[in-house]
């Protein structure tokens, strides 16, 4: 193993300027590749904070994904019944106080009642749907960043005049309605009352800050047109990745539907598998690449060196070895070339989180970047893998040269 | 001038009725649109401790019988033996085993890897066969160069030598893993004859000193009458042989 070592190194070095080259090639491809890693993995990681954040990680409603069955499909299992008129449902969660407290006891998290209603917010002729959200100022913030995300006011602005309520900033920049302006605010269920802004925020997430405002429970139910309605739980977990396999649990044991953060935005997370399919791709086509120059050189260096192997092979170094010495030395090309692509993707993301930018749609002025040792050792492992197999080639038709023909063309 | 023996491989200890190197009915064509007979129905046997000299015309086939020999060619038909075993259907690694470890060969140009310095040129082989520890290797092979007076040049590398130093080297790696049988091809022949007569007495007291079977090929009629036995190919075929009686055709 040293003997091959030995032989692979002499050769590497005796070619510096071209091992040189094929190993800026593969650090080229592996810093990029990190960098391309970290930015969307950043990228991935801050919006899948933003909406972690900004939404409750599982909402449970007061519908069921399985149309109740009725009474008489209770009493009369083995029959099949046509032409029934369905019980109708009087809406929200039955008992909200008893159902919390259950869901208190194992469910390692904070959890606060709310009324959900679609209404339409009038001002100044503009009318805008939006969802409006009845909470209980106190207990926003164990599920919510809500507290957090207020901008001119606090949550607690809410107590401070009859129909209070609170807007997304973009949706009030969307109507021109400043605080203290009156605005109208009507539903589905025939409500229609006048409000009163106190107060807006911003959750950075586009959806939300357009289309919701908050206002208290009690109102929320005079917009619903139903005393003590709570139609949904929001729950905020210590650990937002369990939120899937919670809600199950929730789903069964309440019989209510509910609704995980992942499931919520199913489409927005199989988009990011998409642009993760695409990362990959074009990671793995810039490897590729870099590969070349490594099959490019092991093969000059192996045509290079004919007249040395068949030197070694007539001393009689077996085929097995031989071709080892040039993966080897495809190896080493890798290998350098990933440890210089180390730094250098180091050094790119560095530089990258070190620019401003300006973007609408980020509220940070820096790009989110990830920093990940899989990153490194992902890219390290493709570079190194692409080499070898770019090396094995040349290497083997080279170990397979028949000696003889070298020597008789040279004596 | 004695270059040290390491323990001989066991093969060896057999007895001395299996000729230590044998060729059968070899013969060797060279494919192509006019096929070239390189060697044609040879037949020889070599037992230790034998000085040999292969001599004839310029391309008459000397090199390639060497090759075939050597197992660095493979004949086309016939077979070459080595202490007995056949040698055709060996997979390669065993062929190339056999090599390192049973045969030494020396070109007529030196064929030393230029990147490497002497010792290392010399440590090649044991390396490869990987018998004996690093420092038994480095021990021997200073042995072996020091013995061939080239023990000031252990760390220059082969065109800092001169030709004749060079061969010497090259003869000192053939000896590297103490093999049996040296097999050399016209090793004197780029050298002057100061150089030629100092690289022809290593030979000879490779035989004579540490029992080793030699064949050299050689077109130096002088050096071939100094040997022990001389084979005479023509267009690839044994033409003659002398002495007469040595070798028992089948
Ligand atoms: N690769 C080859 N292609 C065609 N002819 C060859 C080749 N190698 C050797 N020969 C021919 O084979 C014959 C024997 O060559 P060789 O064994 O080198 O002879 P010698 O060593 O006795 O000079 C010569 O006629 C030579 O021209
Ligand atoms: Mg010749």
């Amino acid at each position: 193993m040293k003997l091959i070592l030995t032989i692979a190194w002499t050769h590497v070095r005796s070619r510096a300027r071209h091992t040189g080259f094929a190993m800026a090639g593969v650090a080229t491809g592996v810093g990029f590749s990190i960098m391309m890693a970290a930015l969307m993995q950043g990228s991935q990681d801050d919006f899948t904070q933003r909406l972690v954040n900004a939404m409750p990680h599982i909402t449970v409603y007061d519908e069921r994904r399985l149309p109740p069955r009725q009474p008489a499909e209770q009493s009369f299992d083995a029959i099949e019944i046509h032409g029934l008129t369905p019980e109708a449902r009087r809406p929200g969660i039955k008992n909200p106080l008893a159902t919390m407290a259950a869901l208190e006891a194992w469910v390692p998290g904070g959890i606060a009642p709310s009324v959900r209603v679609q209404g339409i917010i009038r001002y100044a002729g503009r009318d805008v749907g939006t969802a409006i959200v009845g909470i209980d100022p106190r207990r926003e913030a164990a599920v919510s960043d809500l507290p957090k995300q207020m901008r001119g006011a606090t949550l607690a602005a809410l107590y401070r005049a009859t129909n209070a309520i609170i807007l997304g900033d973009k949706l009030a920049e969307k109507i021109g309605a400043r605080i203290g302006a009156n605005i109208t605010v009507q539903t589905s269920q025939g409500a229609r009352i006048g409000a009163h802004v106190v107060g807006f925020f911003h959750s950075g997430v586009r959806q939300v800050d357009e289309g919701t405002a908050y206002v208290l429970t009690r109102t929320g139910q005079i917009l619903a047109r139903q005393t003590g309605l709570i139609n949904e739980l929001r729950l905020r977990l210590t650990d937002h990745l369990s939120a899937r396999a919670i809600a199950e649990r929730i789903e069964s044991d309440t019989g209510y539907k509910s609704v995980a953060w992942q499931e919520a935005n199913e489409e927005l997370l199989s988009a990011f598998v998409i642009r993760n399919i695409i990362m990959y791709t074009v990671v793995g086509a810039i490897l590729l690449v870099a590969s070349f120059g490594t099959y490019n050189i092991v093969s000059t260096i192996t045509h290079e060196k004919a007249r040395d192997i068949a030197i070694m092979k007539s001393l009689g170094l077996p085929e097995a070895t031989v071709r080892a010495i040039f993966v080897v030395e495809a190896m080493m090309i890798g290998l350098g070339g990933a440890l210089v692509g180390f730094a250098l993707g180091y050094l790119l993301c560095l530089g990258l989180g070190a620019v401003e930018i300006k973007n609408p749609f980020l509220d940070a002025n820096r790009l989110p970047l990830a920093y990940s040792a899989w990153h490194y050792v992902l890219a390290g492992m493709v570079a190194l893998i692409s080499s070898v197999a770019a090396g094995y080639m040349p290497a083997r038709r080279a170990a397979r040269v028949y000696p003889v023909d070298i020597i008789r063309g040279a004596t | 001038m004695s270059a040290p023996t390491a323990s001989r491989p066991v093969e060896q200890a057999a007895s001395s009725s299996v000729p230590l190197i044998e060729a059968k009915g070899v013969t060797r064509i060279l494919p192509g649109i006019v096929p070239t007979t390189l060697v044609h129905d040879i037949n020889l046997q070599f037992r230790e401790n034998e000085f040999v000299a292969i001599t004839g015309p310029s391309g008459s086939g000397k090199s390639s019988l060497l090759y075939l020999l050597g197992l660095l060619d493979l004949p086309t038909s016939g077979e070459v033996l080595i202490h007995g075993k056949a040698t055709a259907h060996m997979a390669e690694a065993e062929r190339a085993y056999t090599r390192l470890s049973q045969l030494g060969f020396v070109f007529q140009f030196h064929f030393l890897l230029p990147e490497f310095t002497i010792l290392d040129n010399v440590l090649l082989p044991m390396r490869a066969l990987d018998r004996l520890s690093a420092e038994a290797m480095q021990e021997r092979a200073v042995e072996i160069l020091s013995a061939l007076s080239l023990s000031d040049h252990l760390n220059k590398r082969p065109d800092q030598l001169s030709g004749g130093q060079r061969q010497r080297v090259a003869v000192a790696r053939a000896l590297a893993n103490d093999p049996p049988i040296v097999l050399a091809d016209e090793p004197t022949g780029s050298l002057d004859s100061h150089a030629s007569e100092q690289v022809f007495q290593l030979l000879r007291d490779l035989v004579d000193k540490q029992g080793k079977t030699v064949i050299a090929v050689t077109h130096d009629l002088g050096l071939a009458q100094r040997m022990d036995r001389r084979i005479q190919l023509i267009d690839g075929g044994l033409v003659g042989e002398t002495p007469q009686d040595s070798p028992p055709q089948q």
